[in-house]
């Protein structure tokens, strides 16, 4: 049944494709449909699992010859992201509800992009992965390129080469793996159990998952997010940070960290204390945790904070990936959920809600806006929405990032601490990007529109700023209620990720990673 | 064999060159007073008939058959090849119907079809002599329509070019083939084959390998013979370079395969990364690195989308030469799929610029501008090649290239030849800039001032979009045409 999510997906681009032209509601209501449609039967696969067991979706021969199966499967980890995957589309919906200028096509590129992401994470084919992954690329590079804003031509072809070239590294391996193994197959359950050699699972490890974690912006190859994320409207932001960034890091879990397992054991020679991959790896998500949260305290333009703390939560995801410990990588799991849902939230603040106002994101031009008093529900959206992205306890950021720092004590003592300091770096940015843009010095009684930013805006200075539209009051209150019933409950998610890390696929990753 | 015989097994040919003769008699006899319009539609559904019908008698009455020792070889792969070919013929004469550049519908046909028997020929040879014959018989041809758009001088001037590097590279062709007869004695594969085992590579093999290569490798537009290709495509009328880029290449990589894998089975040679032992793999590695890396950096200068495909042609050209290097049944198989499927996508691209060159008059990037408020169908299908050439699943170009490069990745011992797979991969990284750049002119740049929706005639159309449907269902489904050449290819096995 979950299969459904990805063709009702499809089924949406096509229904698109055939309306009549310039007929922005209806557009936006078949988009609607479809996304809830998805979510609802997300929801039910949810419900109806057994943690624990992996459930077969679909299971046909595709190319006989070469051993290529349809093969789509869920186990906890793919529900997880399933489900944010349902909710991240259905909120960008919610939050692109007033796109009028070609919106047909906006919501059909839309659709596409939700139709792979929901493909990728049911894969269990390691072709068919590829194909979901690539076909997730064309729609994000449109959506940016046609209706995004600041140097949006720039950032489209930035992001989408940056996903090109990653997924270039992905099918180097791939093809590897499936021609050493000899067994004609991309299972990726068969492959896990081939014993590939050692010195190929040396070289194969680190160019599978370097590939998958540009996407997942590990640094020194986040540099596409924060422009990309920058110059995408809004509903491609929530969903490039939302869902996108975890396309990489689901694919680190599932197909690096799965078929090349002994790519993370020790090397034979240690250079500058580190021994392995996988210390460098950690090494690189620590830098993208605190490089990250640092760059973010300095910048001028609101989106581009976001933008950065992007990179440094997905450094947690990374980092908890790399603990190889079961409450590391299931607190890695779940901080992708996480952060998906919050970082949906603060872009959608950011884009929907403030910039389309007042078509400014300069900090130090909304601080003379006094936002606070102009639109207050954006205020205490983004108080609530930077209270969960600080991991503050009661939301789903704090269990998802404690999980992840545990796990990281025991593995790498030093890091936890260092990680730490990201998260003190993450409250400092928070804050300050909040107290500019909703908490400034008024410049006078009430002023909405300042005289440069009326003109950006094109209306009168002095004039009110429109109000807060429905769809947008039920997007942020959705985000908000999933973040905090994580937040309260989050064995409501971690029930079903912990049992599927006891899968037969993940056996070599259990031991600790010790040969 | 009686001459009955040889009838049989070259019907599907006869009913070419049959066709050939009819369109260009109806034409002469009783098309004279009409439009060109109305003979292009008469004509071209006359050609599309027989082609269909050549089609239909392979289909229905295969044959298995070797005459004279390899002047026509009759078996399930030459002629699904041949099948493949004949579709191409039809879609090119569909694409041509609307267009006006010339009052000569006739010959024009009745030289599209007569390419197509050359092409046919060439398919079913295993003697040097009748690859030889063939392939002048479609180079004659393709040289003809190139020129044939009288009224622009640039289209003779890329005749001329076309005619002068390709006479030079026949004359060498047909030197290296000399030397192989000197060497061996036999003029049909399988005997040069024989001749040739366990001798040493010895200087005239070598010479006689070296120009054997720039023969075919000018034939395939690779890299360093690759000079003629952009001003060719630019210049010629479009739907002739579309059947240059799709046609023609598909009969000359199959061609140039046979002749290395059967005829030069001793003289390999290794490409493995560290293990290199001369041969024609190692000399064809280099040529196909050089018109990966060439072919795709030419393409992101390119201001015509013309040129621009045909330096993607250099690219492809490149990726498909990979499959001939695996040296394998599964080598074949992937270089088979891969250049049908790119015939295809590469023949929609240029029906879509055929389109847009009808409107606008010129084919460079910026008349593609906001093409789709102008063309929405069309852009649709200039979406679907462009990304298929780009090799973005799930489309036919995807596969392909996948395909070849597993071929070419198990080839060899311990993934001797990935080192070629990971360049090509990198490359087609590199291409997906300059396919996005078409794809932003048509839906992101604004259609200049003033400019009315494009009047697109519905057969075109039509075409258009069933070539589309093609790529996308050969990309969602290759299991079906991969089946078909991999059991083609084991009822050849002895």
């Amino acid at each position: 049944m979950l299969a459904w999510t990805i063709y009702i997906s499809f089924l949406g681009v096509l229904v698109l494709m055939l309306l009549p032209k310039g007929n922005a509601s209806s557009a936006r209501k078949v988009a609607m449909l479809s996304a809830v449609t998805g979510l609802l039967v997300a929801l039910a696969g949810f419900f109806q699992f057994k943690a624990g067991e992996l459930v077969t979706v679909a299971k046909l021969p595709w190319v006989p010859s070469l051993g290529i199966e349809y093969h789509l499967a869920a186990d906890g980890i793919s529900l997880t992201l399933v489900l944010l995957t349902g909710l991240a589309a259905v909120g960008g919906i919610l939050f692109s509800w007033n796109i009028e200028h070609r919106a047909k096509e906006f919501f059909a590129f839309y659709l596409a992009l939700i139709g792979g992401v929901y493909g990728v994470f049911l894969s269990f084919d390691l072709f068919l992965l590829f194909v979901f992954y690539e076909i997730a690329i064309v729609p994000k590079y449109f959506i940016i390129a046609i209706w995004g804003s600041t140097r949006k031509e720039y950032g489209a072809m930035k992001l989408a080469l940056y996903s090109f070239i990653g997924s270039a590294m992905v099918l180097v391996g791939l093809i590897a793996a499936y021609v050493v193994s000899g067994a004609r197959t991309f299972n990726v359950v068969e492959l896990a159990k081939y014993p590939f050699p050692h010195d190929f699972q040396m070289w194969a490890f680190p160019l599978v998952f370097v590939g998958f974690a540009i996407l997942a912006g590990l640094w020194p190859f986040h540099t596409w997010a924060p422009t990309g994320h920058v110059a995408a409207p809004t509903a491609a932001s929530m969903l490039l940070a939302g869902v996108v960034m975890k396309l990489g890091a689901y694919g680190c879990l599932r197909v690096a960290m799965t078929i090349f397992p002994q790519g993370l054991e020790n090397w034979q020679l240690g250079v500058l204390g580190l021994h392995s991959w996988r210390d460098v790896i950690a090494l690189l998500s620590i830098i993208g945790i605190v490089y990250g949260a640092l760059v973010a305290l300095v910048q001028k333009d609101f989106k581009f904070v976001i933008g950065y703390s992007s990179v440094s939560h997905m450094g947690f995801v990374l980092l908890g990936l790399m603990t190889l410990n079961t409450i590391g990588l299931s607190g890695a799991v779940l901080q992708m959920f996480s952060h998906g849902i919050i970082a949906g939230l603060l872009f959608a603040v950011v884009g929907r809600m403030v910039y389309e106002r007042t078509h400014t994101r300069e900090l130090s031009v909304l601080e003379g806006m006094n936002l606070g008093k102009a639109m207050p529900f954006a205020a205490v959206t983004f108080v609530i929405a930077g209270a969960a992205s600080m991991g503050l306890p009661g939301f789903s950021g704090f269990v998802a990032e404690l999980q992840v720092l545990i796990g990281a004590w025991q593995t790498y003592p030093t890091f936890a601490v260092l990680a730490g300091v990201g998260i003190v770096v993450g409250v400092a940015y928070t804050l300050r990007a909040m107290q500019k843009a909703f908490f400034g010095e008024s410049v006078g009684p009430s002023a909405p529109l300042g005289a440069k930013a009326a003109k950006l805006a094109g209306s009168e200075p002095g004039a009110p700023f429109a109000t807060i539209s429905v769809p947008e009051r039920l997007g942020a209150v959705m985000l908000i209620g999933v973040a905090v019933l994580i937040g309260l409950y989050p064995r409501l998610l971690l029930d079903v990720i912990l049992p599927s890390f006891d899968s037969p696929l993940f056996d070599w990753l259990r031991k600790g990673g010790a040969p | 064999m009686n001459y009955s015989q040889l009838l049989k097994f070259a019907a599907p040919e006869t009913i070419v060159v049959l066709t050939a003769l009819a369109v260009l008699a109806v034409d002469l006899t009783s098309l004279r007073g009409l439009e060109p319009r109305l003979r292009f539609i008469i004509g071209g559904m006359l050609a599309c008939v027989g082609c269909a019908a050549a089609a239909v008698w392979m289909i229905v009455m295969p044959e298995q058959a070797n005459a004279f020792g390899g002047m026509l070889v009759v078996d399930p792969l030459t002629q699904l090849v041949k099948v493949a070919l004949l579709g191409l013929t039809v879609f090119t004469i569909l694409i041509s119907i609307e267009s006006n550049f010339t009052q000569h519908v006739g010959e024009y046909l009745a030289l599209i079809l007569l390419a197509t028997v050359g092409m046919m020929f060439l398919v079913s040879a295993e003697d040097l002599l009748m690859v030889f014959v063939s392939l002048e018989m479609t180079s004659l041809s393709l040289y003809i329509l190139t020129a044939f758009n009288k009224r622009n001088i640039k289209s003779a001037e890329a005749a001329l070019k076309y005619f002068l590097f390709g006479g030079m590279s026949a004359a060498f062709l047909l030197f290296g083939l000399s030397l192989i007869y000197g060497l061996s004695g036999a003029t049909n594969l399988g005997g040069i084959a024989a001749a040739l085992q366990g001798r040493k590579l010895d200087p005239l093999l070598v010479v006689a390998l070296v120009m054997v290569v720039i023969g075919f490798g000018f034939k395939v537009a690779a890299v360093p013979f690759h000079l003629w290709a952009p001003d060719a495509y630019e210049g010629a009328p479009t739907p002739s370079a579309a059947f240059i880029a799709s046609g023609s290449k598909v009969a000359s990589f199959f061609i140039f395969a046979k002749v290395m894998i059967i005829g030069f089975a001793g003289a390999t040679g290794s490409g493995a990364f560290g293990y290199y032992e001369s041969g024609w793999v190692p000399m064809i590695a280099i040529v196909a690195v050089l018109s990966m890396v060439l072919g795709n950096l030419g393409a992101i200068v390119q201001g015509n989308v013309k040129r621009l495909l045909a330096y993607s042609a250099i690219a492809h050209g490149g990726y498909a030469l990979l499959g001939m290097l695996a040296n394998s049944q599964q080598g074949v198989a992937a270089l088979v799929y891969y250049v049908i499927t790119y015939g295809m996508t590469t023949l929609g691209a240029f029906g879509v610029v055929a389109v847009v060159e009808q409107a606008t008059g010129d084919s460079k990037l910026s008349d593609l501008s906001g093409l789709c408020r102008r063309a929405p169908v069309v852009s649709v299908c200039m979406l679907v090649f462009m990304l298929s050439l780009a090799g973005i699943p799930p489309l036919a170009g995807f596969f392909g290239k996948f395909y070849v490069f597993l071929a070419a990745a198990a080839a060899v011992k311990n993934l001797g030849l990935l080192w070629l797979v990971v360049f090509a991969i990198a490359m087609s990284a590199v291409s997906l800039y300059y396919y996005l750049q078409v794809m932003k002119r048509i839906y992101i740049s604004d259609p200049p001032a003033g400019a009315p929706r494009m009047r697109v005639a519905w057969l075109t159309q039509a075409t258009l979009a069933v070539l589309a449907v093609s790529v996308v269902l050969l990309g969602c489904f290759p299991g079906w045409l991969v089946g078909l050449i991999e059991r083609a290819l084991a009822s050849l096995a002895p």
